[in-house]
């Protein structure tokens, strides 16, 4: 079934590398902001204010395009997309548009991704600058039930790069593969910190079994786009098994509700009445600059995975996990040089660690925020002296990410409070068992203990740490002399 | 010549205005007192403010100027400022219901020009709703009659700035023009007005018509005022992208009634045939006479392509208003209109239903029409295209001329209501002055004579940056005259 996927994604990312937004001097950084003071006359699109082009902008997009492998306009046309709503200030948003003689900034390029094994192209159609809109806010949280609705206009104007697919894509996991390797490739070019909220944001066309397509609005992230796909490939192979139309229609992702919903107003394509902005005249994109940045990119993910199964050995297949998320990467770099055994960390992260940050709902900024380099190497240093098993060891990754706790602290509740006996402590039981008589010899004189710590640790080769052992035999001797 | 609403006191020239000053510091403030006591005999009739301000406030700016001696170039000159440019404080309607009590928190860069140069806003004057209008009898709130006749238009869009100058109720004033706002009114009303090279002045807080077109310029009852404004107000400006970085020459040095060489000067057929009033007519071929005897050579082309100018000038200027005018919604600012229905979008057509006027209605309709998809490319595109060739016409007769020559209008001022009920009458009265938008040049309309007590326009257009040389053959005719 699911050969019949077609799903192409229109990706918006802001450029939060800039520090300023798209045509006005007001910051990027408008999270922390309350309602409506990161705004200026002109970002607010009052009568007579014009618009300047932040130039910084078109160097960013260039270096997309560089690293996407499009190819570039010699100049940068701005046209007005005409739209009433009230999270747009102007009531026309300032884009970029591929017809009429006009010109997106880069068409063309690819993005090769590895879903679990299988190479795939994802071709790309083109790439637009743009300016972000507002945000409408509901007294209710949903505009069902709201007696009004509330406009921030802080986040208008901020620089977006719209990223258009062909539908290449075949499954919701491909397209979540390829958003999360597109935000690496931005994250490694230093142009967007793709996990500030809403910084980067997909809509996807999806098409079933030949069927018409259906757009889906107002996803915004990678995991979110596979759910979202998942929930919509299902509902349209049931409306085609039972005998139903699959209308062309627009769709919004309910988060919350884990639900694509019809959306209730017809986008009319076609009715923008796009024509080329008149306060913005072409500005010249130089080959000069071009090639400086191409000089200037830096290792991006491709090149990086290719480097990273080399230096470290850790394979192709988890270099090329790795590489999707490039904190991820740089996490798993500094921790291996830090503590060694990069296959045991670079196993770590994408098996144990990535499983639960989905699960805590944070993200990876944040996981790496409770499994620090500190910690990891702590936990690969217990568990290479014995001290926990490997089971153990990814018993406290789930707990250090779920509820950010310091191994150290979870050891000295003692070992086995997690409900698993330490590697250790079975080899401890193990000796003991084996040597009744230096059992039976320790408890009288204490001295005799030294025998059995020396089983432990050959039967370690010598990785265990010596006192930790002596502690444990003094532990289970007291018990035994307490019975 | 001047009505009988000016006196000799009230209609002293800036140069003059500076002198007196040096020679008695109180001449300023009751320069002032003669000028409020025009406004308070004549304005109650002639209507040429929508917001006059009160002498207090006046004098107190006046006051801080002389305190500072910054009395600067303008020498505490009272500017009138047409109602769509933006004056901190002060509210900016734009002749519209829909900003009846927008006051803009930012003032546009000539105003702030202007007020760093020793000019005093006195007010905001009377005009077509959002420019659009040829009469200034499409203002929301009342028409501004003409004050050698008050049976008559005084011509629009500018024209209350017209006409607070030629009734010397200011000292000079702003307007903007369009399609000939500027140059019309001052026609009818007996003054001198310009319309700078586009670029030369930033649109910045001009509140837009048709952005590829407007041009704010200066208007004064001389030449040499009008020189001595427009070297406040042009000049590069970053927060245009439009604006041109020129060096800005001084225009007061070509304000002389000699001429600066030996001008050839063209006559475009097409200007002077159709529907020209006879009496214009005569005018006209004096004020030719009264150039040959200064050794101005007078030439008579064809140039058919002048046919079009109307039908491109409409479509261009009515497509980018429909764009420009999108956001008045009543939702960030301005008037709004609470709706029955529950959706926003019924909140906007209720506030856009009444607030515009038909006029407004009528080109934002229009606009969108021609920009619709599969009419974009009959009418927009054509539009463009046509307008690149009126460029490039205008560009090789130029290789030839030093400036041409046509009568401002066609016709002597309409009577009240005469022109407004037949649009196409209407737009006909701006056949000489819109091709000159249409190709961004520069023009100035200067008083040829009189005809039947009223007065005759000429209008001086030339290459671009060509304002000094206009100014010089404006200055012959003025000098020139008979009447
Ligand atoms: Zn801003």
């Amino acid at each position: 079934m699911d050969s019949d996927v077609l799903i192409g994604l229109e990706v918006h990312v802001q450029i939060t590398s800039l520090k300023t937004k798209l045509f006005c001097r007001c910051s990027c950084s408008y999270r922390e902001n309350p309602p409506n003071t990161n705004v200026c006359p002109i970002c607010l699109g009052l009568p007579g204010s014009l618009p300047v082009l932040n130039k910084r902008a078109i160097e960013k997009a260039v270096a997309v395009a560089l690293a996407l492998n499009s190819s570039i306009s010699d100049k940068l046309l701005f046209v007005r997309k005409h739209y009433f709503y009230p999270d747009l200030p102007k009531n026309y948003q300032i884009s970029q548009y591929d017809r009429y003689g006009l010109t997106p900034i880069a068409t063309g390029g690819s993005v090769a991704i590895d879903v679990d094994g299988l190479n795939r192209v994802v071709r790309i159609r083109r790439i637009n600058i743009e300016e972000d809109a507002g945000r409408i806010a509901y007294p209710e949280k949903s505009i069902l039930g709201s007696r009004y609705a509330l406009v921030d206009y802080n986040r208008a104007g901020i620089a977006l790069l719209e990223i258009v697919t062909e539908p290449d894509l075949r499954t919701p996991r491909e397209a979540r593969v390829f958003l999360e390797k597109l935000g690496s490739i931005l994250e490694h070019l230093e142009v967007a910190d793709t996990s500030l909220e809403g910084a980067m944001r997909a809509d996807a066309n999806i098409s079933v079994a030949g069927r018409p397509r259906v757009e889906i609005k107002n996803i915004g992230s990678p995991k979110d786009l596979e759910k979202a796909l998942n929930y919509e490939v299902a509902r349209q192979l049931n409306i085609v098994k039972s005998g139903g139309v699959i209308e062309r229609e627009t769709r919004h992702w309910i988060k919350e509700r884990g639900i694509t919903v019809a959306s209730r107003v017809k986008e009319l394509e076609g009715e923008y009445r796009y024509f080329p902005d008149p306060d913005l005249p072409p500005v010249p994109i130089g080959r000069e600059l071009i090639e400086a940045i191409a000089r200037s990119l830096p290792e991006l993910p491709d090149q990086r995975a290719r480097r990273i199964a080399k230096e470290y050995g850790v394979g192709d297949y988890m270099a090329s996990v790795l590489v999707l998320h490039k904190k991820l990467c740089d996490h798993f770099e500094n921790s291996s040089k830090v503590c060694g055994n990069p296959r045991l960390i670079s196993s770590i992260l994408i098996n144990e660690f990535l499983r639960w940050v989905d699960e805590a709902g944070i993200d990876i900024s944040s996981g790496i925020a409770r499994l620090s380099t500190d910690r990891l190497c702590k936990l690969v240093q217990y568990f290479e002296s014995g001290l926990i098993s490997i089971k153990l060891l990814k018993e406290y990754v789930r707990i250090a990410v779920l509820e950010d706790i310091n191994p150290e602290e979870l050891r000295s509740k003692g070992l086995t409070t997690l409900g698993e006996e330490s590697e250790l402590e079975r080899l401890v039981d193990e000796v003991l068992r084996e040597n009744p008589k230096a059992v039976a010899d320790s408890i009288r004189d204490p001295k005799a203990v030294n025998f059995l710590v020396g089983q432990v640790m050959k039967k370690t080769r010598g990785r265990a740490d010596p006192k930790l052992v002596n502690e444990i035999i003094k532990r289970r001797l007291s018990e035994y002399g307490s019975k | 010549m001047l009505p009988p609403q000016c006196t000799q006191f009230s209609s002293i020239s800036i140069k003059t205005l500076r002198e007196r000053v040096r020679e008695d510091s109180d001449f300023l403030f009751k320069y002032v007192e003669e000028v409020y006591r025009a406004i308070e005999r004549y304005e109650q009739r002639l209507r040429a403010y929508i917001t006059l301000r009160p002498i207090s406030e006046v004098i107190d700016d006046i006051e801080n100027l002389v305190k500072h001696g910054k009395l600067g170039p303008l020498g505490g000159a009272l500017v009138a400022v047409k109602d769509n440019i933006s004056t901190k404080g002060i509210r900016t309607t734009c002749g519209s219901k829909m900003l009846e009590n927008y006051v803009p928190p930012y003032d546009a860069t000539a105003v702030s020009r202007i007020k760093n140069s020793g000019g005093v806003v006195i007010g905001k004057t009377n005009m077509d709703e959002f420019a659009m209008g040829s009469t200034t009898e499409n203002s929301a709130f009342y028409p501004t009659l003409n004050p050698w006749d008050y049976g008559r238009v005084p011509g629009g869009s500018s024209g209350g700035s017209a006409v607070a100058v030629a009734a010397c109720e200011a000292t000079v004033s702003l307007g903007s023009d369009t399609g000939g706002s500027i140059r019309l009114p001052a026609a009818y009303t007996g003054i001198v007005g310009l319309k700078p090279t586009y670029g030369l002045v930033s649109r910045y807080g001009l509140v837009a018509y048709g952005s590829s077109l407007d041009q704010i310029g200066p208007m004064g009852r001389c030449v040499e005022d009008v020189a001595i404004v427009l070297n406040v107000i042009s000049g590069h400006d970053p927060r245009d992208s439009t604006s041109l970085r020129v060096n800005v020459e001084n225009f007061e040095k070509y304000v002389v009634d000699y001429p600066l060489k030996r001008y050839r000067v063209v006559v475009l057929e097409e200007m002077v045939s159709e529907g020209i009033d006879e009496k214009v007519m005569k005018i006209f071929n004096s004020t030719l006479d009264v150039l040959a005897k200064r050794d101005v050579t007078v030439e008579f082309r064809k140039m058919p392509l002048l046919h079009y100018s109307l039908p491109t000038y409409y479509i261009i200027a009515m497509a980018e208003a429909s764009s420009n005018l999108a956001r008045f919604d009543g939702l960030r600012y301005g008037t709004r209109s609470e709706a029955e229905g529950k959706l926003w979008v019924d909140a906007y057509r209720k506030t856009r239903m009444t607030g515009f006027g038909e006029e407004v209605k009528r080109r934002i309709l229009l606009g969108t029409y021609v920009l619709s998809e599969g009419l974009y490319e009959g009418y927009y595109l054509k539009a463009a295209k046509v307008r690149r060739l009126l460029h490039q016409e205008f560009t090789k007769l130029f290789r030839e001329y030093d400036a041409a020559l046509s009568p401002t209008s066609p016709t002597l001022p309409p009577r009240l209501g005469e022109a407004i009920v037949d649009p196409i009458k209407l737009y006909s009265l701006d056949i000489n002055t819109v091709p000159i938008n249409l190709a961004g040049l520069p023009a100035i309309s200067v008083p040829g004579g009189f005809a039947e007590g009223l007065p005759v326009g000429i209008q001086i257009f030339g290459p671009p940056l060509s304002e000094g040389f206009l100014l010089n053959i404006a200055k012959l005719i003025e000098s020139g005259r008979s009447g």
